[in-house]
Formats: structure tokens, sequence, C-alpha cells
């Protein structure tokens, strides 16, 4: 459908007119500047990939020993005993994953929501108040929504959601232990719900700016053919922001899968994966790293810790060449449509 | 030209250098003979050296740090050498006196003797604290449960998840405990107050210490993990049915519900600043400073009971160094007890600060093998 609707080709070079004179031969001598924002802006760009090869880099050295003793086994063992020394990443890789997935589903819907009413069906008056203060929901410290979590949150997740689930489902086969575990409102789902309310902020910022510049001749043909809001949405505005939305959704998913503090206050950290229940207490890749690193003697402990966070470092590398692989796809796609 | 402005120079710092010492030495009759000396050392360019010496660096454990910022404080204001203490954690502590990057390390952990003797470091005590149970029941004051060490054990292990389980009811005749699941919340990050608890657990109940062992992190069969003291307190006052441990201080200006606990020589204690000091009078400090002192022996002993340890290098490179610090813990034994007991800290015994004091002079000394003088 998008491509039934060709935005019109730009072409700069038919209105660019042939220069009058010849240029002026004196901004030779003032070309320093020039000289110099360039190697600035080379060193700056050499300089991120330096660091994230010095990252990599250090991680590996430091978790050698860890990769050493377990190899691969590493992320599938689920014990983690700092007494024993045997240690296995399988409980933190999975809770990362899990809050991540549940922060996901809810925050992407919300966004598209947050950003679809911002650009389609506020009123003038309202979007700029709104939009400002979905933007602010984004700089509040990440130890404020954990502590809100902790004292305020849970306790009406564990009264009003997590109690009556598991008396509605208690028995039954499968949904009874999704909802099963102490009823203290802890765990893998609280963490997952606060991580979506954190990352809702940029997803619908960024959404909101993408569909933002859809260009109006596109939305208003769409309307002129008689389309309903929700079709211009769906059939004009998301096809043409691909990209910016999918965008969104990574930088959503990426600060979703680092998050520590926030997550550390309400996921219980529990390191033993005794069920999949949604209630249970688990824990996550960074709010481990937070808890037991000042602590972790030298040798094995503070190696598996920091194989966790090459392991980390794998899963955001492997979400973001997902991303891009989705994108190359999608945009084959678009040809044989 | 260059001459002149060199020795203005050099003027100018003296002139710093000695008003230092008369604000520094504010109400104390300052020597002529020290004014003198700093003079002479900044005029040869060594002027570095003596700032130095006036500022201490410690880090290491969380548990301590209270009382080593009120100290470091006090001391401040009573010489104007500043103490410099970052908690870091007792692990890191350990690591950054290894790496020799402060002057003193701090740990809850004591260090065995050969360890240290690998290292070459000396340990010694500063403060004692107590670890607490506390619990979150409706109806049930302070001091009104009472456990066993064994009883304790069982509901970490996850063996005992009802409050009214016949274990208890059998401790507790009368004691209306509910029937509901007991949420156990243990910390989650590596602490020497964990160290501690397990410590005790791993001697007074056989399975713990077959499955879980005792350090400052261990592998928790069971229950919520908060950070630090202030995460636990803030678990189990949050949560109904809830028990957890924490630090003395913690449990009392929070107002916890403390429990009490059946010690080594078979009484019920609860755990203040008396029953702390019963347990570090149990221990016989004389041979080395390895001292755990969970479950002593003393009929009024608080059964959790730890001390908390400084680390410093025997053979001392920056003796000035060394000796500031040691100047600052021989200050805290002198005056700091009055301020350790306003934080909900146990001093040492005296016959102890004089074992303390012994150590020092045997064992600390600079490159030359002499022992420094902090008096």
């Amino acid at each position: 459908m998008a491509a039934t609707f060709p935005a019109t080709p730009y072409d700069p070079a038919s209105q660019r007119t042939e220069p009058g004179a010849t240029p002026p031969t004196l901004r030779r001598h003032a070309a320093w500047p020039d000289v110099l924002f360039s190697v600035l802006a080379h060193a700056a760009a050499w300089l991120t990939l330096l660091l994230l090869a010095a990252i990599l880099g250090s991680l590996l050295v430091g978790a050698m020993p860890a990769i050493r003793e377990y190899g691969l086994g590493f992320l599938v063992h689920s014990e983690w005993d700092p007494v024993q020394h045997r240690y296995g990443g399988l409980v933190m890789i999975y809770g990362t994953l899990m809050t991540s997935a549940i922060a996901l589903l809810i925050a992407v819907p919300v966004s598209f929501g947050i950003g679809l009413f911002l650009t389609e069906l506020s009123p003038a008056w309202l979007k700029r108040p709104l939009g400002t203060a979905v933007e602010l929901l984004a700089a509040v410290p990440s130890i404020v929504y954990g502590m809100w979590g902790l004292l305020v949150f849970s306790p009406i997740l564990s009264t009003y959601v997590q109690q009556p689930l598991q008396a509605l489902f208690a028995g039954v086969p499968v949904l009874g232990t999704l909802f099963s575990g102490p009823p203290v409102g802890i765990g893998l789902l609280s963490a997952g719900i606060i991580l979506a309310i954190m990352i809702i902020p940029f997803i619908a910022s960024v959404m909101r700016d993408v569909f933002e510049v859809t260009p109006v001749l596109l939305k208003e043909s769409a309307y002129g053919l008689g389309a309903t809001t929700w079709e211009v949405m769906f059939k004009v505005v998301l096809p043409y922001t691909k990209t910016g939305v999918v965008g969104a959704i990574m930088l959503g998913l990426g600060r979703a899968l680092g998050e520590t503090m926030a997550v550390t206050f309400v996921i219980g950290n529990f390191n033993q994966l005794n069920n999949l229940s949604l209630f249970e207490a688990a824990n996550s890749i960074s709010s481990a790293l937070a808890n037991e690193f000042a602590e972790a003697g030298e040798g094995l402990h503070k190696a598996s810790l920091i194989y966790l966070g090459l392991v980390l470092f794998f899963i955001t590398f492997v979400v973001l060449a997902l991303s891009r692989l989705l994108l190359a796809r999608m945009k084959k796609s678009e040809g044989s449509r | 030209m260059t001459n002149r402005a060199g020795v203005t120079g050099v003027s100018c710092a003296v002139h710093r250098v000695a008003g230092n010492r008369f604000i520094t030495q504010k109400g104390v009759p300052v020597k002529l003979s020290i004014v003198r000396s700093a003079l002479a050392v900044a005029v040869f360019g060594a002027a570095s050296s003596i700032a130095f010496a006036q500022e201490i660096t410690g880090a290491g454990a969380t548990f301590p740090a209270p009382i080593y910022a009120k100290w470091a404080d006090a001391y401040n204001k009573a010489t104007s050498v500043r103490v410099n203490y970052q908690s870091v954690g007792s692990g890191a502590g350990i690591q950054q006196i290894r790496a020799k990057t402060v002057d003193f390390g701090a740990s809850d952990m004591p260090l065995k003797d050969e360890d240290l003797a690998k290292d070459g470091l000396l340990q010694f005590p500063t403060v004692i604290g107590g670890v607490v149970p506390v619990v979150n029941i409706k109806g049930i004051a302070p001091g009104q449960i009472k456990l066993t060490g064994a009883v304790l054990g069982d509901i970490y292990l996850g063996k005992i998840t009802k409050w009214n389980d016949p274990a208890l009811t059998a401790l507790n005749p009368g004691v209306p405990l509910p029937d509901a699941a007991i949420s156990v919340v243990r910390r989650a990050d590596g602490s020497g107050t964990t160290f501690i608890f397990t410590n005790y657990l791993s001697k007074v109940n056989a399975e713990w210490k077959a499955k879980a062992g005792e350090g400052t992190a261990v592998n928790w069969p069971t229950g919520a993990g908060g950070k630090g003291n202030e995460g636990v307190s803030s678990y189990v006052q949050r949560l109904p049915n809830s028990i957890g441990y924490v630090e003395y201080a913690y449990a009392k200006q929070n107002k916890m519900a403390h429990v009490q606990l059946k010690n080594a020589a078979g009484n019920y204690v609860s755990p203040d600043d008396d029953n702390f000091k019963a347990a570090a009078a149990g221990a016989d400090w004389s041979k080395s400073f390895y001292q755990l002192l969970t479950e002593q022996p003393g009929k009024d002993a608080w059964p959790i009971t730890g001390a908390t340890f400084i680390l410093m290098y025997k053979s001392q490179a920056k003796p000035d160094s060394a000796a500031s610090a040691l100047k600052f813990f021989d200050w805290a034994y002198a005056n700091g007890d009055k301020m350790a007991a306003d934080l909900e800290y146990v001093s040492l015994p005296d016959s102890l600060k004089g074992l303390v004091h012994k150590a020092w002079a045997d064992n600390i000394k600079d490159g030359a093998g002499k022992p420094i003088a902090y008096k």
C-alpha cells in the first residue's frame, strides 16, 4: 500500500543555478578549522570503536578463568554457589530476557498508543504539555522507580493481581505454576512492569518524533481516499516510519536489558530456578553484578560475574544485529508487494 | 630576575606550611622546632610528603563505615588530619590493601593467619557488632518470639515454611503465631553481615553447613534478597509475616521486632550491648586476632556477634602514612567508645585494646625494621 503513495522525488540538482562568478580563493587559507573539525570528528568515531574493542577485550580477559573452567556450559547451568565456587549463569540470563520480554510486551503497545495520540488524536493544546510530561518521565532516576516499585507498586500487585490470580488458577496445570510463588509481589512480573514503565517514555517519545515526520501529504491523501485514522496509522504512517519504530523499540529493549537499580529492588535477587512462575523471585545479570561485584573475591567468583557481563554484552549485540536483519528483510520484501 | 622570583616562591610556600601548622594545632602550644623542621622540609621541596601524611586513606567493609566516618570527623576536628574511608565492601577493601592503594583495609570477615602471613599483613579488631534476626508479624512484640539456631537454620533452608509450624509453636507456647507462610528475607549483596550470620547458621545447623555453608555471599536456598541492611529492613517492614537479619543498629533505629535466640549456654538472650560484650569476652584474643564471635560460650553471650577488622602491612614503605593511620586508631581506641555506643557498636574491652597496642609495636615496622612510633 505504501508503494501506491510514493513521495514526490525531490531533486536538488534541478533547482541549482550555475554560479555567476568563481568562488573566492581566500577561503583556502581558512581551511584549518575544517581540518581540525574533521580530525576531531574522525577521532571521536574511532574512539567509540576503540572503546568498544577495549571493553570487549577487558571483559574477555577478566572472564577468562571462568570461560576456561565452564566454557559454554556456563550458559545452561543454574547453580550459583559462591561458597563451593560453582557458577552457572542460567538464572540471571533467563531473568534478564524474561523481564525485558515482559517489559516490551507492555511498553510497545502503550508507547504506540501514546505516539499515535500525540500525533493524530490529541487536541492541539494538550500536545505540548503531554509530550513534555512523557519526556520528563524519562528523566526520573531509576532508583526512584525501584523504591516506588518496592514500597508502593508491589503491595498493590500482590493484593489485587497475584492473590486473585492464584485463587483463580490454583490447581490448573500450566497457569497455576505460572502464577504460583509467595504472595509478596516481588519477582519477574513486577520487575518487568517496572521496566515497562521506565522504557515507555523512551519508546513513546521516539515514536512520536518519527510519526511526526510522516509527510502530511501522504496522510491527507489517505484521509482523502476515505481511510480511517486506524488505517492511516497502520497503512501509511507505520510503513513510512518502520525504521524509526524498530529503532525506538530497540532503544527501549537495550535500556531494559541493562537496567540495574530499579530491577534489583523488585526482582528479589534469588539465584534459583525452581519453577517458571512469573511471581517467583529471580535475578537479572545487571542486578547480580551490582549486588555481588563489590564483595566478590578474586578468582572464579569475580571471573564468573565478568563472564555474566560478557553474556549481557553479547545479548545486546545479538538484539541489535537482529533488529538490523529485521529492517533489511523489511526493505527487501517492500519491492515484492 | 629569575632568582628573585624563585625566592619569593619558596618563601610563599614556607609561609603556607607554617600557617597551616598554626591553624592545625589550634589550642595546642606549637613547638618552634616543629615549625622550623616543617620549614626546612618545605624549602627542600618535600612539602608533598607532609601534606600526604595529613590524609589517611582506607577502604573496605560497609558494616563499620558509620563509626569510622564519625571517628574520622571527630579526629579531623581534633587534629585536622583527614581520614578518607571508602565503604566499598570487605572484598574490595582486601583487594585495595593488597594493591597498596590505601593505608589500611577493612574487613568484616577476618583473614586466616596463614593468608595474612602470605601478604605480610597485620589484622586487628576495632569494634564489635551484633546481627539480629527481625520479624514482622502482626501482634508480635520485640523479643516475643524465641528461636534456636537449628530452627532459624531450617527457616532459612526453606524447611519450615509456616509460622505455626510445630517446631515454632513448641518453642513459643502461648504466642499467637499465625497460619501464614514465612517470607524469608536476606542480603542480596555480598556482605560481612551475611558472613557472620551464615557462620552462625553453619555452627548450629549441620544441614545448613552442608547445603549453603558460610561466606559473604552464599547459595541461598530460599527467600528474597534486599540490597544492604536498609534493603533488608525495608523488605521486612514491607512484607507481612517476614523474617530477616540486620545489624543491631538498624533493628534498633527502625524499632523492628527482634527475636530471642538460644545461645551456646542454653539461655534465651536478647540482643543488647552487654550481650555482645559477653560474646567478645568469651574469645581468646591473646594468640590470634582471628576470632569468630558466633555461638560463644558465655551465659549472656548473644550468639550472632562479630568483630570488624583493620588490615595493615607489617613492613611499611611509607612510615609517615602508617604512623598517621596508627595515631588515628590509637586516638579512636582512647576517645571513640562513646561515639561507638551512640551508633550501637560495642567498643573493645580494655584488655583487648592492650593486645592490639602490643601487636602494633611488635609487628608494624618501617623499611629498616624499626617499630613505627605513633604516640
